[in-house]
């Protein structure tokens, strides 16, 4: 059965603005996916410790030294807006 | 007379020394080859003429002097371009990165340029590296040099279709679910991926960060260990690299395989795979029993989960990673009222269907209520796999399977299925997710003259072993490459 | 219906090491919009952070100064929200386990003390700036932001406390001694005018005597201690106001508005963010050992607590050592002791008259020619009735202002006790001739008259005179 999604929260959570129709195709393209990817549910795993890294490496840090940082024209070179130095987007809804 | 864009980069690196060619003369006939192929291919996304010239005639000067970096000096490379280079576009195949410029390079990219290599440009890709076939790139497909009908393969398709038609002697491709050794299956190439954290990740546009490894794609074993050289090794700029000796990958290369101890994956060899493959697949085993290879039967019950496994991580990882993606400080905005229906816009313009749908499945993996279900879950089927790959090298020093189910599929056979894609990756994904090396190793061609890979694993730092295998099957095969005046017919 | 305030801070401690959490551009304050930017720090594709070690090396510190447990094991998560100050729009974090957990804090306040418990501290990074232009300069009216990232990845620490405080007072007092252990750490500026150290309050109200939370509404935007204590005030007779009138406190986030002395609501908490944690991939577990431990704990200096105590045994009152302790002023005082000063008298002049003239010449106790030595000298002075407690005062003033050591500017400003008892006689004699009829009474037995007599003393000899000698030779010679 294919799994059902509220695809709107989704979308939201994931900052994409998705249109009606897509977000019903997409919904229930996932909704298949999901039931296949919802076999892992099948195998017992009881006291398995979750994998978070395929390396059993610790510590791996580095030195409080301070490296040069790209030119600010560099930076701002690739921003669709800018204004004397800074980058520019609209206004923000949320807080 | 091998022609130039069908040398191996070791056959090259004689001629460069004995002078019957020069580093420039190479690139021209790489790109004669590429002005010759690319519009049927369009394995290339960027050739940087400018680039590679001066980067050849840099090497014809070092080599006049008498500097030597090493088999890579003067050797055109093509890198798939979701991999920085400084001041060449990079797209990582989405519309979301059109036009833009990176500041830097990747760490392996620049270790390829220290090791003189000349870099001919950015390869095509399955949008994000997401794909099996490299249709999903926002810039067209890539066809396959054997076929023109056929897909190459993803989401290295351009990098291992400009090996197989010559418009580049190796390349640069990432593997996150086998995205190096699929397509070097399909195109008749050698692909392989590294142990992961062998190579630095610095620079490569992630897409699932525990999964991604950058690795080479050659025309020989030899080659791809060549490649592999130059750019392995730790990076202070990747916190997951490996900080401990390598291993010596040229090791095990031409001891054979005498008394090797060979382990079939059973759930990767039977069910599911077409009749051709597992033909040349067997015919391989054979021979390597023929050398003294100790053919065994190996049972890893895991790997049976290992998509779903891998369909639940990957897109997990990839929701959080293309988050940046959001039209604030770099590439294409689409602008709104305000900067949330700025991002939103961006971001469905921007994103490709494939890459939308993971990313939705990735945020709904990990979102509150659904992690423990979903992503927690997978992660402890993942270390169910990692622990069934090391009871079985208890047993054995390899484990083999087919590299792909099938040989290169029509273009738009599997675009209306998503799913059915996902399929293409079955043999390949394990190794992703235990984090061990493997490599695909063309053998064979199906019917249709396709070609067949066959896929070695190793455990974890096993380079050596996992080449002594390859190498030795490639010997054995009687595979026949892709002659540049055939590519693209 | 009586209720009891539950107070709990969540604080932000930016910590001074030279380059970011996870990349190594330079994390000072002030620079150029955006000229301490780098692929990392931008999220750039293709970056990567690596952890800074010193930062680690230092939220042990704060951990272990904090009471707290340190994790053997600690691994960082991703924060995943979209916000445009957010390079990556996620933020590297920590989420299960913390660097450290189970810490507390010992608060007075008037006399009474209380074990504040420290919830956890862990690792994060900041966030850029962003600058609202158009409208008012407040969010809601802005035509457009403006960002810079120069501060997205510096090193963040934050400590969440348990909810035990249990009033605006004691919740300042928190804060204080957060702001006052960190400092002696030196692991931060912690500066609250940039931003160094910021915090945000979550406050309930619950009948006395029941258990049960009430609705938690958290406060942001308190810009200074004193505004933290006022938001407090107010949201508690805010919320007591609305259960008085039958109504029930919604759970939400508020705004505070120094100016109007007000809170405003901003989000309701009801939608409460999805943050969807993870490990982060990108970085391997910290495991620190009990030796990295201990050497952080060996290395830790004194903390303002041990001092205080320290500084009331050698006789100082509670109330004066915390202000020498919290004003800085700790060094010069145990020069000073140890040179020989009496800590009483020391500690008295530290914060009275120097406290007061730092303020008065906004200057601090370094910028000064004062030393422990000269403050050692000048207790001695007067110790040895060289010179009399008054005339301390004007000497202290003196030395601070440079007019050189406390015995020199007790000879240039003439302050010094006269010595010489033949000229003492001879002014007691002058005023007793002088003062006939008082004279008689103090002949008689009247006390009284003797201070009237005194202050004759002092005046004629421009205070002077040996306070004890002129007391017995007016009541001798009378």
């Amino acid at each position: 059965m294919p799994i059902d999604i509220d695809i709107a929260y989704v979308a939201r959570l994931a900052r994409i603005d998705l249109s009606g129709e897509e977000l019903a195709r997409f919904g229930s393209q996932l909704g298949v996916i999901l039931e296949h990817a919802a076999k892992v549910q099948d195998l017992p795993t009881g006291d398995v410790p979750p994998t978070a890294h395929p390396l059993s490496m610790v510590n791996s840090f580095r030195p409080d030294e301070v490296r040069p940082s790209l030119e600010r024209s560099v930076v701002l070179d690739q921003a669709p807006a800018s204004e004397d130095g800074y980058f520019r987007v609209p206004p923000a809804l949320e807080t | 007379m091998v022609e130039p864009p069908d040398l191996t980069i070791r056959a090259a690196a004689e001629a460069l020394r004995a002078g019957t060619i020069t580093s420039s003369g190479l690139l021209d006939a790489v790109l004669d080859q590429a002005s010759r192929t690319e519009a049927e291919l369009h394995s290339y996304l960027t050739i940087d003429r400018e680039g590679a010239t001066a980067a050849a005639e840099a090497a014809d000067i070092a080599f006049s002097r008498g500097e030597d970096r090493g088999l890579l000096q003067g050797i055109p490379v093509a890198v798939k371009d979701n991999m920085v280079t400084n001041g060449v576009e990079t797209t990582a195949g989405s519309q979301v990165l059109s036009g833009y410029v990176p500041p830097y390079d990747a760490t392996a990219v620049a270790r390829l340029r220290t090791a003189g290599a000349v870099i001919v440009g950015k390869a095509n890709l399955d949008e994000f590296a997401m794909g099996s076939s490299t249709e999903n790139s926002a810039y067209g497909p890539t066809r396959n040099p054997w076929n023109t009908d056929r897909v190459p393969g993803g989401s290295s398709g351009g990098a291992a279709a400009s090996v197989a038609a010559g418009s580049a002697l190796a390349s640069l491709g990432s593997d996150t679910g086998g995205s190096i050794r699929q397509p070097a299956s399909l195109c008749g190439v050698v692909g392989m991926k590294p142990t992961y954290g062998l190579v630095s990740r610095y620079g490569l546009i992630a897409f699932a960060s525990s999964l991604d490894q950058i690795g080479p794609i050659a025309r020989t074993v030899d080659d791809a260990v060549t490649v592999l050289e130059a750019i392995a090794g730790h990076d202070p700029l990747d916190a997951t690299s490996y900080r401990g000796q390598l291993p010596e990958f040229r090791a095990g290369i031409g001891r054979g395989v005498d008394g090797m101890r060979v382990g079939v994956v059973r759930e990767l060899s039977g069910e599911g795979i077409d009749a051709d493959v597992l033909a040349a697949f067997e015919k391989t085993l054979e021979r390597l029993r023929g050398a003294g290879a100790k053919v065994v039967d190996a049972s890893l019950p895991s790997t049976s989960y290992a998509l779903s496994c891998y369909y639940l991580i990957a897109p997990a990882e990839c929701s959080a990673n293309l988050a940046r993606f959001d039209g604030v400080r770099y590439g294409n905005r689409v602008d709104g009222d305000t900067v949330e229906e700025m991002m939103g816009r961006t971001r469905r313009s921007g994103f490709g269907p494939e890459v939308t749908r993971r990313v939705l499945l990735g945020t709904y993996a990990l979102s509150a209520g659904y992690y423990d279900a979903f992503y927690g879950q997978a992660q402890r089927v993942r270390t169910l796999v990692s622990r069934d790959f090391a009871s079985a090298y208890e047993h054995v020093d390899v484990l083999v399977s087919p590299t792909s189910p099938t040989t290169a599929f029509e273009l738009g056979a599997r675009t209306q299925d998503p799913l059915s894609m996902y399929m293409s990756d079955v043999c390949t994904i394990p190794t992703n997710l235990s984090g061990d090396p493997s490599i695909s190793v063309p053998v064979g061609l199906d019917g249709e003259g396709l070609p067949i890979g066959f896929q070695v694993m190793a455990p974890a730092l096993g380079e050596p072993v996992l080449f002594q295998a390859a190498a030795e099957i490639e010997r054995l095969s009687d595979f026949e490459p892709l002659r540049a005046a055939e590519a693209g017919a | 219906m009586s209720y009891e305030a539950v107070i709990g801070i969540e604080t932000h401690v930016e910590l001074r090491t030279r380059s970011k959490m996870f990349c190594g551009c330079s994390a000072e304050f002030g620079a150029e919009p955006n000229t301490h930017t780098c692929p990392v720090c931008l999220g750039l594709p293709g970056s990567l952070p690596v952890p800074n070690e010193q930062a680690i090396d230092w939220i042990i510190a704060i951990g272990l100064a904090l009471n707290s447990t340190i994790a053997p094991r600690s691994v960082f998560h991703r924060k995943n929200y979209f916000y445009a100050d957010m390079p990556k729009n996620y933020q590297i974090s920590q989420f299960d386990i913390p660097v450290c957990s189970n810490g507390r804090l010992a608060v007075e306040v008037d006399g009474e003390q209380a074990l504040i418990g420290v919830t956890r501290v862990h690792m994060e990074e900041d966030t850029g700036k962003s600058t609202h232009v158009g409208g008012d300069g407040r969010i809601q009216s802005a035509d457009y932001t403006l960002l810079d990232f120069n501060r997205a990845g510096v090193p963040l620490v934050e400590i969440v406390s348990e909810p035990d405080l249990r009033s605006p007072a004691q919740a300042r007092a928190y804060v204080q001694e957060l702001r006052e252990i960190v400092a002696t750490l030196d692991v931060s500026d912690v500066k609250l005018e940039e931003g160094s150290m910021r915090f945000d309050a979550n406050i309930s109200l619950r009948p006395e005597g029941i258990e049960e939370f009430g609705v938690k509404v958290e406060i942001k935007n308190m810009n200074s201690f004193r505004s933290l204590e006022r938001a407090l005030s107010f949201e508690i007779d805010r919320q007591q106001r609305v259960l008085d009138q039958g109504g029930r406190v919604v759970l939400e986030t508020r705004h505070w508005d120094e100016a109007a002395g007000v809170t405003h609501s901003m989000r309701s908490k009801e939608e409460s963010s999805d943050y969807r944690y993870f490990t982060e991939p990108d970085l391997v577990p910290i495991e620190i050992s009990d030796e990295w431990r201990e050497r952080i704990r060996s290395e830790l200096p004194e903390l303002p607590a041990q001092r205080r105590a320290r500084y009331v045994e050698m006789g100082v009152d509670p109330l004066t050592a915390a202000t020498v302790v919290g004003g800085g002023l700790g060094e010069i005082f145990e020069v000073a002791v140890s040179t020989g000063g009496s800590a009483r008298t020391v500690s008295n002049w530290l914060v009275g008259e120097v406290t007061a003239y730092l303020r008065r010449e906004s200057t601090s106790i370094g910028e000064t020619p004062l030393t422990g030595e000269g403050l050692a000298e000048l207790a001695h002075l007067v110790e040895s009735g060289d010179l009399s407690g008054s005339a301390a005062k004007p000497v202290l003033e003196g030395v601070l202002s440079g007019e050189g050591s406390p015995r020199e500017v007790a000879v240039a400003r003439d302050l010094l006790v006269m010595k010489d008892t033949g000229a003492l006689e001879a002014v007691v004699d002058e005023i007793l001739a002088g003062h006939p009829d008082e004279a008689t009474r103090l002949r008689e037995g009247d006390m009284k008259v003797l201070g009237y007599l005194m202050g004759m003393v002092m005046r004629a000899t421009g205070g002077k005179a040996d306070p004890k000698l002129a007391n017995e030779m007016l009541r001798d010679r009378a």
